[in-house]
């Protein structure tokens, strides 16, 4: 009950942009420095102190940033939905400019963990691709993330923009438990879960550190990135209330940009 | 020497492993670019329009 209310008051209490933007002044460079000091770690491990694998060899190295890739575009890709739903219900204006910060990152990650499962996959698979369910699934990841990026700028009313593409975020979102699963499902040559298992990590504790470090380094980088992109998206929300009053004359007070700021992420 | 090479060189590996490391930091130092540029220049915006209309204020803040 009092978690409940806690909650509910920390999402009222950050729907104000001001509000919200004092405490990522505060969030940023701590997520700035884990960033560095986690990828400093990350890349000591995974590429210096951690073992070939007894069958893939050296070419194992590419996992420690393949997964933790794969990893953070299944979470963009559900904080996004989660943050779109958010905006759509309770009109949380934060929650509509996390979305839309979110999915450059998001695309960015998906990109990566195609790109570099794809360079994984000539030595060990000897191709380059395969139309298998993980693979296809994720590529479908990356053209959703795309696919909102266009269609929330393909407006000249932002409020539209962020709707039409809040919805595909939440219709998009059905492909992230088909690309978990996708696996166990199907029978493809992608191999299938070692780390996140029922029965624990299947792999030695030398190559789960650098896989964790990494992915610890991955999330830090979202974190920084999103709440610099909030910061943009607020401000640009303010562009827009100011020229919307330019137009239409009249001196605004702060608090009617403020209005105008949410009114503009809706 | 010897040493050095083998270990670019990662079992005759190498050129795929630098390259997936290669565009990891590359693509992530262009979207962290990308984003801080994004928000200098929307600052720098508000601020023009804030000297435009000086009783509406902003505020600078932390762009780390």
């Amino acid at each position: 009950m009092y978690l409940y209310k806690f909650g509910k008051m920390i999402f009222h209490k950050y729907a104000n942009p001001t509000r919200f933007l004092k405490l990522a002044s505060t969030i940023q460079p701590w997520a700035a420095a884990a960033t560095i000091g986690f990828l400093l770690a990350g890349l000591y491990f995974a590429l210096l102190s951690s073992p070939g694998d007894y069958q893939q060899g050296e070419t194992v190295r590419i996992m420690y940033i393949h997964v933790p890739a794969a990893w953070m575009a299944m979470f963009c890709y559900t904080a996004m939905a989660a943050a779109a739903a958010v905006g759509l219900i309770w009109k949380h204006p934060v929650a509509e400019l996390a979305a839309r910060a979110t999915a450059p990152i998001g695309a960015c990650f998906t990109f990566l963990a195609l790109f570099t499962g794809s360079l994984w996959g000539k030595p060990m698979w000897g191709t380059w691709w395969v139309w298998d369910a993980r693979l296809t699934s994720v590529l479908i990841l990356f053209f959703l993330y795309l696919g909102y990026m266009a269609l929330s700028n393909a407006f000249d009313d932002p409020a539209r923009g962020s709707k039409a593409s809040s919805i595909l975020a939440l219709v998009g979102f059905v492909n992230v438990p088909i690309i978990k699963f996708s696996v166990d499902w199907w029978n493809t040559l992608h191999q299938p879960a070692s780390v996140i298992k029922m029965d624990g990590p299947a792999i030695h504790a030398s190559m789960l550190i650098p896989l964790i470090l990494m992915a610890f380094a991955f999330k830090a980088f979202y974190i920084w990135v999103m709440l610099m992109r909030i910061r943009g998206e607020i401000n640009e929300g303010k562009i827009r209330a100011l020229r919307l009053r330019q137009v239409h004359g009249g001196p605004p007070s702060r608090t009617t940009i403020l209005e105008k700021t949410t009114e503009g992420a809706r | 020497m010897e040493q050095l090479i083998s270990y670019f060189q990662m079992g005759g590996h190498g050129s795929f492993i630098w390259t997936s490391y290669g565009m990891v930091f590359v693509v992530l130092a262009v979207l962290w670019l990308q984003s801080r540029r994004f928000v200098r220049n929307s600052q720098t915006e508000l601020d023009g329009l804030a000297v435009d209309r000086p009783h509406c204020q902003t505020s600078k803040k932390n762009e780390t």
